[in-house]
């Protein structure tokens, strides 16, 4: 079955099963979005591709496309309701961009400059996160997690090792590592693994090759993530 | 726990992946934490990633992943309880205990902490003590806690009146006031046709209690079509709502019409397996529904060609929460049940079609099963003269706060606040009333004629009063702290928000508010309100909203003049280094600006 939606009145076409964000990016149009990969199944927890779909809000990562179906996506309204969800997730963490090695690269920092977010807006709650740098070849800086889970879905789907996955509950949620010492060295991860190069953030990083593209000639620095499709840069 | 003892516990649950909380629930009852060792004697005994073994023990606030002592006080810390001086009795346990709030005793014999609201707002204040509830709690009472802990006298040595949880029944309706024998309605419904059952459910306009009021008839006959040979019937009894209680006093006392119901339920529906999955906090009714079940196996109630029934086969399994209110979402509770992070799932697919397993499964709240058991009594339209047009039938109202007669009361519905508010003999002048619980509606005054039930006022039957006396914002602080206590961290609204809420309600409360934290407040309200995943999220920002735009007053006496307030104290930020050097002097500290 084939079928066309409308986001923000103009038409996009669909195939069966697809979702509003699948089907908007295979017409290279795009909506913001931080979890959602196009290699693994959506779950909707960032919550940034938010819509409008006949009134209702709702995921367009995990919203099915259907016939008909009027989706509102470049709005005002919702443009507001996700940089406070961008700025949510600047909060939660610690997120310093300058001295980030994934400056230019990094999907959040994109997004929030697409998102024109100019100011964290919410009280920080400065996590006390420490680094995990047991590994011989992969650094973890889990100040920078957005827990968007998409490592622990590689781990898990692609390398079959399920490394990664998340423990506590609410605001205390965290990712954690599959070994009793709780540290990565312990863990069957090689930095050839998916999972190491999924990470959308700055959390899982390769040793020994830091800063290897100099600041301002990096993915996003060359096209920001919401230019069109031709020119936008991938990560 | 030894190594013996972690195989036989694994044996004893076939090993059984789905089964992993239960097994956490034992190792934490046994041991009094749950080891790392053990998390990882566990995953190799299941099969499964240590850290997923890992993920589920650190989500349930009933598990302990670090040591708590051997006994493990927690005060219920619902804003009732507080109103009945839960915090100045926990600063006296914990003085009499000299342990610091929160933390282990060094030599590791208790910790005081607090959790959400356990169910026992009727008999405030309540704690649990490894588990065990006990209420009423007065300073006698919380001296002779401390003094069982202090001589080290085992949980099983204490007098048993320290545990006695009463059951006010104020007043009875069709449910409370019911005096079924086991199995009658389950005769009842055999006697009929699933197609007939169906249709006198139909007929009955039931909706289910838990608070969406969804149709009962038509959620049954979804799962009835759903394709496949397997189905499941679960009763919702995670109650978590704070101040609500009727699941306990039906659990208690009418335990054999929720059981029958969902025997009803199983015959209905073609359903092989049940599960009642009992919130943790509610483990001293555990043992009386184990008693129940195997009664009803002994009476050919359970089991293989349930009443001679030839291919009527059903049973059932009691599952234990750990302390998680999110689980009361039905899809987080299978998630639960299948022993998992008790995580909504991404819907659709719903569970009538894709439940426990994926298989087609109904899930219904305790109050439900309890109705439908005298729908297949009496008939359809008998229940339907209960109530009003859309809301048949009764509902069971916990009743707690200010007023002389906290308790159960049972009323047709459609019954008026007011009527409710004149029966518990609530104190004059009423100020606020919140409906439902903190995800539902706050009162105003003007508003004690409206009506209860799903046109107007949808509740899962609490129903708190505040008097004159009350700070509103207090209340709301409080349900601020609980939805940021049990959000389960999946969504970025909900997650950051309900944290972040109740941050700005606190500056409110502390009298360090501005305009902007009201603002700020309001903003989270609505970012949670349209973009959050599941209800926590999305009803997480109504009390503050309903304070709002009701009780706007409260809201401006609170605020200092300031717009703004420095979050940030460049002198106070000194104090670490000036720790580290050793230095307090005039120079190590900063000029006023």
């Amino acid at each position: 079955m084939k079928g066309t939606f409308t986001l923000d009145g103009s038409e996009v076409p669909f195939h069966e099963g697809q979702t509003v964000l699948e089907a908007a990016r295979d017409a290279g149009r795009y909506i913001p979005h931080l979890c959602a990969h196009p290699e693994f199944e959506p779950h909707g927890s960032c919550r940034v591709c938010t819509v409008k779909a006949e009134g209702r809000m709702a995921a367009a990562c995990t919203l099915p496309a259907r016939e008909g179906l009027a989706v509102e996506s470049a709005t005002d309204e919702l443009r507001e309701l996700r940089r406070g969800l961008v700025q949510l997730l600047f909060v939660e963490g610690n997120h310093f961009c300058p001295s980030c090695e994934k400056s230019g690269d990094c999907q959040l920092q994109a997004v929030g400059y697409a998102l024109e977010v100019r100011s964290l807006h919410f009280p920080q709650l400065f996590p006390d996160r420490p680094l995990d740098a047991s590994h011989p070849d992969v650094l973890l800086d889990f100040n920078r997690c957005i827990l968007c889970e998409l490592c622990v879905r590689a781990s898990a789907e692609v390398d079959h090792k399920s490394v990664f996955a998340l423990g506590g509950r609410g605001i205390d949620k965290h990712l954690i590592v599959n070994a009793e010492s709780g540290r990565l060295a312990d863990t069957s991860l090689s930095v050839t693994d998916t999972a190491v190069g999924v990470c959308p953030v700055g959390v899982i990083l390769k040793k020994g090759r830091g800063f290897t593209v100099p600041l301002g000639q990096r993915t996003y620095d060359r096209a920001p993530i919401d230019a069109p499709p031709e020119k936008a840069g991938k990560p | 726990m030894s190594p013996a003892e972690l195989s036989q516990l694994l044996h004893r649950h076939h090993g059984d992946p789905n089964r992993l909380l239960q097994m956490l629930r034992e190792v934490q009852a046994a041991a009094g934490w749950v080891s790392p060792e053990v998390i990882t004697e566990l995953a190799k005994g299941l099969t499964l990633p240590r850290a997923r073994v890992e993920g589920v023990a650190t989500f349930y606030t009933l598990l302990a992943t670090r040591p708590r002592g051997e006994y493990q006080v927690l005060f219920a810390d619902n804003i009732i309880e507080r109103f009945h001086g839960s915090v100045a009795l926990r600063e006296r346990l914990c003085a009499a205990l000299g342990v610091a709030p929160g933390a282990l005793r060094p030599d590791g014999r208790v910790s005081v902490g607090t959790t959400s609201c356990i169910g026992l707002s009727d008999q405030p204040a309540s704690l649990l003590v490894n588990g065990l509830a006990i209420a009423r709690l007065t300073v006698e009472r919380v001296d002779a806690i401390a003094a069982l802990i202090g001589q080290r006298a085992p949980l099983d040595q204490w007098p048993a009146e320290l545990f006695h949880v009463d059951e006010p029944i104020r007043r009875a309706g069709l449910l409370l006031g019911a005096h079924l024998e086991p199995g009658a309605a389950v005769r009842a419904a055999l006697a009929r046709s699933s197609e007939a059952l169906l249709e006198e459910l139909k007929r009955s306009k039931l909706r289910g209690r838990g608070g969406a009021g969804f149709s009962t008839h038509d959620k049954w006959r979804a799962a009835r079509d759903a394709p496949g040979p397997t189905r499941f019937v679960v009763c919702n009894a995670d109650e978590g709502e704070p101040g609500t209680f009727k699941d306990r006093t039906l659990l208690r006392r009418q335990l054999d019409a929720v059981l029958d119901g969902m025997t009803v339920a199983a015959h209905a529906i073609g359903a092989q397996r049940g599960f009642i999955y009992l919130r943790g906090e509610y483990l001293f009714i555990a043992p009386a529904i184990e008693a129940a079940l195997a009664a009803r196996r002994a009476a050919h109630l359970l089991g293989r060609d349930v009443l001679g029934r030839t291919g009527f086969d059903f049973d059932l399994e009691l599952h234990l929460g750990a302390g998680a209110y999110v689980c009361g979402e039905e899809s987080a509770l299978l998630e639960s049940l299948e022993g998992r992070r008790g995580i909504p799932r991404r819907r659709p697919p719903y569970p009538v079609t894709h439940g426990y397993l994926q298989r087609p499964t109904v899930v219904n709240n305790v109050e439900t099963f309890a109705s439908v058991a005298h729908v297949a009594l009496a008939g359809g339209a008998r229940f339907a003269e209960l109530g009003t047009e859309r809301s048949t039938g009764t509902r069971v109202h916990s009743v707690s706060g200010d007023c002389a007669r906290p308790g159960l009361y049972e009323l047709p519905m459609g019954a008026s606040v007011r009527e409710l508010l004149d029966a518990c003999g609530a104190e004059a002048p009423i100020q606020a009333v919140q409906v439902g619980g903190p995800s539902r509606t706050l009162l105003s005054p003007r508003e004690l004629d409206r009506a209860l039930c799903f046109e107007d006022l949808p509740s899962a039957g609490a129903f708190m009063v505040f008097g004159p006396q009350r700070d509103l914002l207090e209340v709301v602080a409080s349900f601020a702290r609980f939805f940021a206590h049990e959000s389960c961290g999946f969504c970025t609204p909900c997650r950051v928000g309900t944290t972040q809420l109740q941050g700005a309600v606190d500056a409110l409360v502390g009298g360090r508010g501005t305009r902007r934290d009201v603002r700020h407040a309001l903003r989270l309200c609505a970012l949670m309100r349209d973009a959050s995943h599941c209800g926590l999220g999305t009803t997480a920002g109504r009390p503050f909203m309903q304070l709002y735009e009701k009780f706007k007053p409260t809201i401006e006496r609170s605020l200092s003049s300031l717009e703004f307030r420095p979050t940030f104290d460049l002198d106070e930020a000194l104090a670490p280094a000036r720790a580290l050097t050793g230095r307090d002097d005039e120079r190590a500290h900063l000029e006023d600006p």
